[in-house]
């Protein structure tokens, strides 16, 4: 279990965290870690809420849920105040801030940046707001590399969407570069 | 009946042998088949279902599209019609049950995939291919509560249904998976053991097995052992269509090739003919019997895990024996001597391998995501334990029991 790190993406239904879930477990099966995604959501398409959980290993991975994350990615007030308490003390929080307002505890490593805002105006759409914070996700904590990231975004998504999804990752890594200073 | 020269026409194909997947139809299909076996892929345990059976020779489903269980449809509906194959939508779940029993009896390996209340209104059509020994198998991907309950929720509810849910005192074969691995492992054992004892066998899987995704590698199908039917050898006006061997398995013929047989739900002769004797009807519900019975050796497997100087054994099956894994790695690291079964043949239990496996143990912890089934077997299994010594753990609200669970439990205990 040591060598394992636990990613939670949480947020609500429709904003595609379960894709980019897949697409951040596809990204360390290229670089032949061991990894499970589980997810949970409402019976709803839309609204409600909605998580995936990633576990990236290089031991078996018993228990496929994230119980004691390493990362959080919340999108929604509602993620954000359900989901911090299983927050590692050294973990990673990352908060979309066009809707979480409030921390109810502060962590240490928190990142904050309004996502969909920045999606909604760099690609005049919020629908890439999953690609765009999972790539800054993954500058951020370096879990896989970016060329891993930018293949699996190639091979999970429909032909037509590849080239939107490819610019909300640059801009992802971008945002990230220039947030570390 | 007149005799009539009837042209004997083989069983369809099951399968263009070279084409395996090992990934979504709509990626680069031939680049994966040529490396499938060096290569580990992102799969989902439904996925895995649907390729297990695709290797295993099915090429007939019926079915109708149920929360958790319907990507198995899915990637069917898109990989069987490619094959030769043939997959139909069905109106409901009673229709999908009839459809594959009578598929197989024309010469088809069948599947369906349904979930809890799809997988009620099977139960009779179940049992009518187990009286009528019809071999196909059926995938439950399990979902919490009674009724419609709660569609994308883990629990292990249907463990006794699986067993019981057809009247009747009908045996049972019934898998169930830990993972996507296994999940592909076990379907394709799920259809062989179909074929080889002629009944219909039950996949139950956990809605988490079912969505989660896994790196896996899938064998190559040079690897992948394939069992079929026992085709009858003697000349058609011999054959009887409930004949035994002496280990109770009995040849089928199919529908078109020749041999005539009377396929009903009643209870019947060995040419399938409707009888009230008693005689004949206790033969036939002894064959049933011990077809299973006399096989055990071949339809019990069950993973122990370091049970060797264990003193609490974890028994529990699919998702919470992960978890089991999980609690038991963090206990043995602060001492504590414990262990884990996990049946992966749920039905027939393994009463002797377990009854064996914990004689020498202290406590048994029953974890598991219902109000108690399995704990009921081994209550059976652990008389000469004191009650205190059994411990019940159950959960039914939609959420996992985890490792944490488990671990405080088994700390509690030692």
């Amino acid at each position: 279990m040591a060598k394992s790190y636990e990613i939670r993406l949480s947020g609500s239904g429709g904003q595609g965290l379960i894709l980019a879930g897949i697409i951040l477990a596809r990204a360390a099966v290229l670089e032949k870690r061991r990894v499970t995604q589980t997810q949970s959501y409402g019976p709803e398409s839309r609204g409600g809420y909605s998580r995936a959980d990633v576990i990236i290993s290089d031991e078996e991975i018993y228990f496929p849920e994230a119980t004691n994350f390493n990362c959080l990615l919340a999108l929604t007030q509602e993620a954000c105040d359900v989901y911090l308490f299983d927050l590692r003390d050294t973990g990673i929080l990352i908060i979309d801030t066009t809707f979480v307002k409030n921390l109810a505890l502060a962590a240490e490593n928190t990142y904050e940046l309004p996502f969909t805002d920045i999606a909604q105006e760099k690609l005049g759409s919020a629908i890439s707001t999953n690609i765009l914070s999972l790539a800054f996700l993954v500058q951020i904590t370096g879990i896989v590399k970016p060329e891993s990231l930018k293949q699996s975004i190639s091979e999970s998504v429909k032909a037509a969407f590849i080239d939107v999804n490819l610019k909300a990752m640059e801009i992802g890594f971008e945002l990230a570069k220039q947030y570390k200073k | 009946m007149p005799k009539k020269d009837i042209k004997t026409k083989p069983a369809p194909k099951a399968k263009a042998t070279k084409e395996t997947l090992a990934v979504k139809p709509d990626s680069k299909l031939e680049e994966i088949q040529a490396t499938r076996e060096r290569k580990s892929v992102l799969m989902q345990g439904n996925e895995a279902v649907a390729y297990g059976a695709l290797d295993a020779g099915v090429n007939f489903f019926a079915g109708y599209p149920i929360t958790p269980s319907t990507e198995v449809a899915e990637i069917l509906s898109a990989e069987l019609p490619k094959r030769g194959g043939v997959f139909v939508q069905m109106e409901d779940e009673i229709a999908s049950i009839c459809a594959i029993t009578g598929a197989s009896l024309a010469g088809a390996k069948s599947l369906t995939a349904t979930s809890g209340p799809g997988f009620s209104l099977m139960q009779e059509g179940i049992g009518f291919a187990k009286i009528t020994e019809t071999p196909c198998v059926v995938v439950n991907v399990q979902r919490m509560g009674p009724s419609t309950g709660m569609p994308t929720s883990p629990a292990q509810g249907d463990i006794m249904q699986a067993k019981w849910g057809s009247h009747g005192d009908s045996p049972a074969i019934v898998l169930y998976p830990a993972s996507v691995k296994e999940s592909y492992e076990l379907t394709i054992r799920a259809v062989n053991l179909s074929e080889k004892y002629r009944t219909c066998v039950i996949l139950l899987l956990d809605e988490v097995i079912g969505h989660m995704r896994e790196s896996v590698r899938l064998p190559d199908m040079a690897n992948v052992r394939v069992i079929n039917r026992i085709k009858p050898t003697v000349p058609p006006n011999w054959y009887k269509h409930y004949d035994e061997n002496q280990k109770y398995l009995s040849p089928l013929a199919s529908y078109g090739e020749g041999y005539r047989f009377h396929v009903t739900g009643l209870t019947h002769d060995s040419h399938g003919f409707p009888t009230n004797k008693s005689g004949e009807a206790g033969e036939m519900m002894d064959r049933l019997r011990k077809k299973i019975s006399y096989n055990m050796r071949d339809l019990v497997q069950i993973e122990s895990y370091q049970m060797e100087d264990a003193t609490i054994a974890i028994f529990t099956a699919g998702i919470t024996a992960r978890a089991a894994k999980a609690a038991i790695a963090m206990a043995r690291s602060e001492g504590i001597k414990v262990g884990l079964l996990r049946p992966l043949t749920i039905w027939p239990f393994p009463d002797e391998a377990v009854r064996k496996m914990l004689r020498n143990v202290e406590t048994v912890i029953v974890p598991e995501l219902n109000q108690g089934q399995l704990i009921h077997e081994i209550q059976r299994l652990t008389k000469d334990k004191s009650e205190s010594n059994l411990i019940a753990m159950q959960r039914v609200n939609g959420q996992l029991i985890t490792p944490n669970d488990i671990l405080h439990k088994i700390k509690e205990v030692s």
